[in-house]
């Protein structure tokens, strides 16, 4: 009897010692949501398929081929054939391999304009809301600003503002879109731990303002911008596919974009609409997967669902 | 059970002046949660501050630290600790000091402990700040401090988060953190209030040793009498914002003279009263005080109120080692 007793009393120590942070807890609570699994199947497959992309597509972006060239003609665009599964694109190159590559670029512009977004934010953020006084008012009122344009506006203004229309253009348009979201949303939480138990404690003790800054408010208050960020993914590669559609984005006809193929598939709609389908499928399970993922990440991490 | 304790010196380790704490708000008259408050503490002294919620206890421990808000808040008085004014001190001085020569214990250990920091960390940020310690060293005091307290299985728990200890255990990383530097003054601003009554008692106890090993000096402040009862040398009795009785901790519970001391100790239940005696509960609540000028704050609620009362106000008078603030004070002899 004694053995089980002194089993279950270390079991259980060892159960609370374990060191599982709120972190831990709410994966798990992620993984018992079904919603959450459907974006994370998404996004999983998508980012496999786009990390991957160069060893998954058959062929290269740019290439024609005369089997799919053969039987080209105003009003006729082949179809899935022997080694073409989603046939050929208006200039005879594959269909498939462009769709596959075209994740690549996808991702690569999502992740970048959102981290670049989010790494300005949260300097700005975290400025306005650890200081508060004048350098508040003025980041606040900028952000102001920007928050006033409709987000697909803002873009176009500032990728219109480039000498020529690039693939880098597009990144830094998005991720000044992000930019007064996630400041904002930093600032506000910054705002409530600065009042906090545990910050006034911290101060008690003595500890240094950059480290009260950094380690006992801002960690506390990053949680809601992390999730924002998920879903900021999600708008930011509406945001890119919508320039690349308006022409503002990378200018190399050889590569292969969901934007700029949804573009060019306009001409052909009535000829093979799959060609338009397929890029705006691709975009819009893409997006959906994101803001799953990210609408179940910030349930996960709110501490009223913690028990 | 009581250590020895250095006998109260001619040079107060704290001395607390007239401290006057106001907070303003546009378009609002001034609240005045502080008024005029005054004492000392010796090194190593324990000091009772005793009154019912909203008495101002909170706001003197926060003004003697510096942590309230600079805006909204007129803070004027002295707070002198070894002779030198905390309230003009730079904030860079002020956070030397805080933690290191006076550290504070908060009532609720929960939100006070950092959420997404380990409790280790919390208390080897402290000791490297304060203590110049390397990681190693700090780490290793802190697993030592851990035990000190009765943590069980310290060299494990410094890797826990506090959502992962019970209430209990959390006071005491608490009063770990707060004493690892082994500051010469320890405000405990009702330390046990949010933990259940055996806990309370454990964390008295603890808190009680704590002070005399590092001889600290603690004032402790509560609305239990029954804790300044078991601690404190000499009690403070708050009432809106002034002291209104100050004596020792065995003539106050023996002789209290102040009407508000009387109705506290008389609203305690006793267990060798009668069965069936009525508690005496004091009228009323703090939030009717008038204002304390030209007149007495406690007038409206007290039974033996004179018709001076509520022309002038009592001033705090000195006698035979008691101070006393009141017109018409218990006789002596009452109890
Ligand atoms: N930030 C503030 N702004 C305005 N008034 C305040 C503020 N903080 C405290 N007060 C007022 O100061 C008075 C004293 O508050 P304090 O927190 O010191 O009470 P307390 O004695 O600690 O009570 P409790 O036992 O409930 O903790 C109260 O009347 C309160 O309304
Ligand atoms: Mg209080």
């Amino acid at each position: 009897m004694t053995t089980t007793w002194a089993q279950r009393r270390k079991e259980r120590i060892d159960d609370l010692a374990g060191g599982r942070s709120l972190t831990s807890e709410a994966m798990r609570r992620l993984r018992r949501d079904p919603v959450a699994i459907v974006g994370a199947v998404i996004v999983g497959l998508f980012v496999v398929i786009a990390v991957f992309a160069p060893l998954l597509a058959p062929h290269g972006a740019a290439e024609s081929f005369p089997e799919l060239q053969a039987d080209l003609r105003p009003g006729n665009i082949p179809g899935a054939q022997e080694g073409f599964p989603l046939g050929g694109d208006q200039l005879g190159r594959d269909f498939l391999s462009r769709m596959i590559l075209a994740s690549q670029q996808t991702l690569l512009v999502g992740v970048l304009a959102t981290l670049i977004g989010l790494a300005i934010g949260i300097v700005i953020g975290t400025l306005a809301g650890a200081f508060g006084g004048w350098i508040d008012t003025v980041l606040m009122r900028v952000t102001d600003v920007l928050l006033a344009i409709p987000s697909l506006l803002l873009a176009i203004s500032v990728a219109a503002l480039a000498a020529s229309p690039s693939q880098t253009t597009v990144i830094i348009a998005v991720a000044i879109v992000g930019v007064p979201i996630f400041a904002r949303l930093l600032r506000g939480s910054m705002l409530s731990q600065r009042n906090s138990d545990h910050v006034v404690a911290a101060t008690a003790l003595g500890v240094k303002r950059p480290a009260v800054v950094l380690r006992h408010m801002l960690p506390n208050a990053i949680g809601p911008v992390i999730v924002q960020a998920t879903l900021t993914l999600a708008t930011a590669i509406l945001d890119a596919a919508a320039l690349s559609f308006l022409g503002l984005g990378d200018a190399d006809p050889g590569r292969a974009e969901w934007g700029l193929m949804l573009a060019q598939a306009q001409t052909y709609l009535d000829v093979r609409p799959a060609l338009a389908f397929y890029p705006a499928f691709a975009i819009i399970v893409v997006a959906l997967g994101f803001t799953l993922l990210g609408e179940s990440l910030r349930e996960a991490l709110d501490p009223k669902g913690r028990r | 059970m009581t250590a020895p304790r250095p006998t109260p010196t001619a040079e107060p380790l704290l001395q607390v002046r007239d401290l006057r704490v106001a907070f303003r708000r546009r378009g609002e008259p001034d609240t005045l949660a502080v008024d005029g408050v005054s004492f000392d503490v010796a090194p190593g002294q324990v000091v009772g501050l005793v009154g019912e919620s909203g008495c101002g206890k909170s706001v003197t421990s926060m003004a003697i630290m510096r942590l309230l808000p600079r805006r909204g808040v007129q803070i004027t008085g002295s707070v002198k600790m070894d002779g030198e004014e905390l309230l003009t001190l730079s904030e860079a001085k002020m956070r030397e000091r805080r933690g290191r020569d006076l550290s504070m214990v908060f009532q609720d250990p929960l939100s006070s402990l950092n959420p997404v920091v380990p409790i280790g960390l919390q208390i080897t940020e402290v000791l490297r700040r304060h203590r110049g310690m390397d990681k190693e060293k700090a780490r290793q005091a802190a697993v030592d401090l851990l035990d000190r307290v009765g943590i069980p299985d310290p060299r494990r728990r410094v890797t826990a988060y506090p959502h992962q200890l019970s209430g209990g255990m959390r006071q005491r990383v608490m009063i770990a953190i707060a004493l690892a530097c082994r500051p010469r003054l320890l405000i405990a601003d009702e330390p046990t209030t949010a933990l259940d009554v055996t806990i309370q008692a454990q964390i008295l106890e603890l808190l009680k040793e704590m002070v005399a090993e590092t001889g600290a000096a603690l004032i402790m402040i509560t609305h239990d009498l029954g804790v300044v009862a078991g601690l404190c040398e000499t009690v403070n009795v708050l009432y809106g914002g002034r002291i209104v009785e100050r004596a020792q901790r065995h003539r106050l519970f023996g002789t209290p003279r102040h009407p508000y001391t009387h109705g506290l100790l008389r609203s305690i239940p006793r267990l060798d009263a009668a069965a069936g005696e009525q508690l005496e509960a004091i009228p009323g609540s703090v939030v009717d005080n008038l204002p304390w000028a030209h007149a007495c704050a406690f007038q409206p609620r007290c039974p033996r109120s004179v018709d001076r009362c509520v022309e002038v106000t009592p001033e705090a008078e000195n006698t035979g080692g008691r101070l006393l603030r009141c017109f018409n004070p218990v006789p002596a002899s009452a109890e």
